[in-house]
């Protein structure tokens, strides 16, 4: 679904990602952690080319989204994102910060994109916000609704770039369940996250990410009660 | 006493003639007045998409934009407003084979002038947007343009208007100089009156009252805006 060849990034001259490669199968849950700084956050961003790469290859279903002949704004169709800051749209309603992207975009009515935009509110727990303006939900509920407005393009990969971090502890729940329901539901994630619990439970596979490499990789149980590599060890010895 | 009662009378007569000539003078500056709204209309109309075009230009990546953006702005600013009104009126037919009329050539300088101040303020208002705002539109699938249109600039626009506002209410007043090149436009219409009656202390009371009322008309028209647009 998602293949991942040498991809190298540097800003100017720090380079923050130094050749990696990741395959992703449909319906897999990849969270990827590591210390901050470790570069993850732009791996992520990268995969949408929010970051440009400065090398490799980035396949989406088999189109290489690096490839500047490929319609970039055709592909990200296909690839939800969720911020760390939510950054949903303030002048639009709740509502309308979920039906603007499939109305205009996917051709959908008002009245169908209206329907598909309830039917996300009431996936995520906001039914009743559907007319209020994002200043006036409490963060968890932001994020919930930007998750929602990433669904409305029903695209099949859902990349998340630590959707919890910016959350007040008792608003980190909510939001998880949402996420939990989703990987339920088949969708292929790919999730940068500190919530080690989370990644434990839901992940197929767990990324540890460092200095702009992957060091270990895995799945959940066995990279966090059995790492192999001496930094996984001290991470998740000052993590958990 | 007797000689109170008279100066009174007196004072009483000057009042009511000056009114008079306030009057009188009416019709020929409502004239004026119409024109310097119209020059003024016209003019920040074309300001606006200058302000918008260049101000984009200003803020992509693309260097060549970017130095026509700046270098425009560099200029207008940089020289006084006088200076390029003469410029376009009489410097640019001397040299070239471009003659313009006068309202043309003022209706431009106005134009070219408002613009520059304006590139400013759309510049300014499109980066105090979170640039997280850019990225979610582009994310969703949406290009460049379209997230400009749809995302960013309703929130850039809304957060600029009491600074595009001050600069309307700037060139307004600007437009006065425009009788240098001969417009009759509300500050010429007065002088061409108190160079008959030889009364300019009313006429140009009168001019500073209809200029008053354009641009506090303008000012009650930005606070209904505001306010209707503070709904959303």
């Amino acid at each position: 679904m998602i293949k991942i060849e040498n991809l190298k990034k540097s800003f100017g001259e720090l380079e923050v990602l130094k050749d990696m490669n990741v395959e992703v199968k449909p319906q897999e849950v990849v969270c990827v952690i590591g210390p901050s700084g470790s570069g993850k956050s732009t791996f992520l961003r990268c995969i949408n080319r929010l970051e440009e790469p400065t090398g490799g290859s980035i396949y989406i279903e088999g189109n290489d989204i690096t490839d500047p002949g490929n319609n970039i704004n055709e592909m990200r169709k296909n690839l939800g994102m969720v911020f760390q800051q939510f950054n949903l749209f303030p002048h639009m309603t709740v509502l309308q910060n979920i039906t603007t992207a499939p109305k205009r975009l996917n051709g959908k009515s008002q009245t169908e994109a209206d329907k598909l935009g309830k039917q996300l509110l009431d996936k995520v727990g906001l039914a009743d916000k559907a007319d209020v303006y994002p200043d006036n939900l409490s963060g968890g509920q932001k994020q919930r609704a930007a998750i929602a407005r990433a669904l409305a393009m029903e695209p099949s990969i859902m990349l998340f770039d630590e959707p919890t971090s910016a959350l007040d502890p008792e608003m980190v729940g909510d939001v998880l369940e949402v996420m939990k329901s989703l990987a339920k539901e088949g969708m292929t994630m790919i999730i940068v996250t500190h919530e080690m619990g989370f990644a434990r439970e839901v992940a197929d596979r767990v990324i540890f990410m460092d200095g702009g490499y992957i060091v270990e990789e895995g799945n959940p149980q066995d990279l966090f009660d059995n790492p192999q590599e001496k930094r996984t060890q001290d991470f998740l010895s000052k993590v958990l | 006493m007797i000689t109170n009662t008279a100066t009174n009378h007196i004072k009483e007569e000057t009042v009511i003639e000056s009114l008079q000539i306030m009057i009188d003078a009416l019709p020929v500056l409502l004239q004026g007045m119409w024109l310097t709204v119209l020059i003024t209309v016209i003019s920040l109309a074309i300001a606006l998409v200058i302000g918008l075009v260049l101000g984009i230009f200003s803020i992509t990546q693309n260097k060549i934009l970017r130095g026509i953006s700046t270098l425009y702005v560099d200029a207008i600013r940089g020289t006084p407003i006088l200076v390029q009104i003469l410029f376009i009126y009489f410097g640019l037919p001397a040299a070239t084979d471009l003659s313009l009329n006068a309202f043309t050539a003022g209706i431009i300088a106005i134009s070219i002038n408002a613009g520059a101040y304006l590139v400013e303020i759309f510049r300014a208002g499109i980066n105090s947007i979170d640039k997280g705002q850019m990225e979610a539109g582009r994310t969703l699938g949406f290009s460049y343009s379209e997230t400009m249109r749809l995302i960013i600039l309703p929130q850039a626009v809304k957060r600029m208007i009491p600074a595009i506002v001050n600069q309307f209410i700037v060139s307004i007043k600007d437009t006065s100089i425009l009788s240098v090149i001969g417009i009759a436009e509300l500050t010429m219409s007065g002088q061409s009156i108190y160079a008959n009656n030889f009364r300019a202390f009313e006429i140009l009371f009168m001019v500073g009252v209809l200029y008053f009322i354009i641009v506090y008309s303008l000012t009650l028209f930005a606070r209904w805006l505001e306010r209707r647009l503070d709904v959303a």
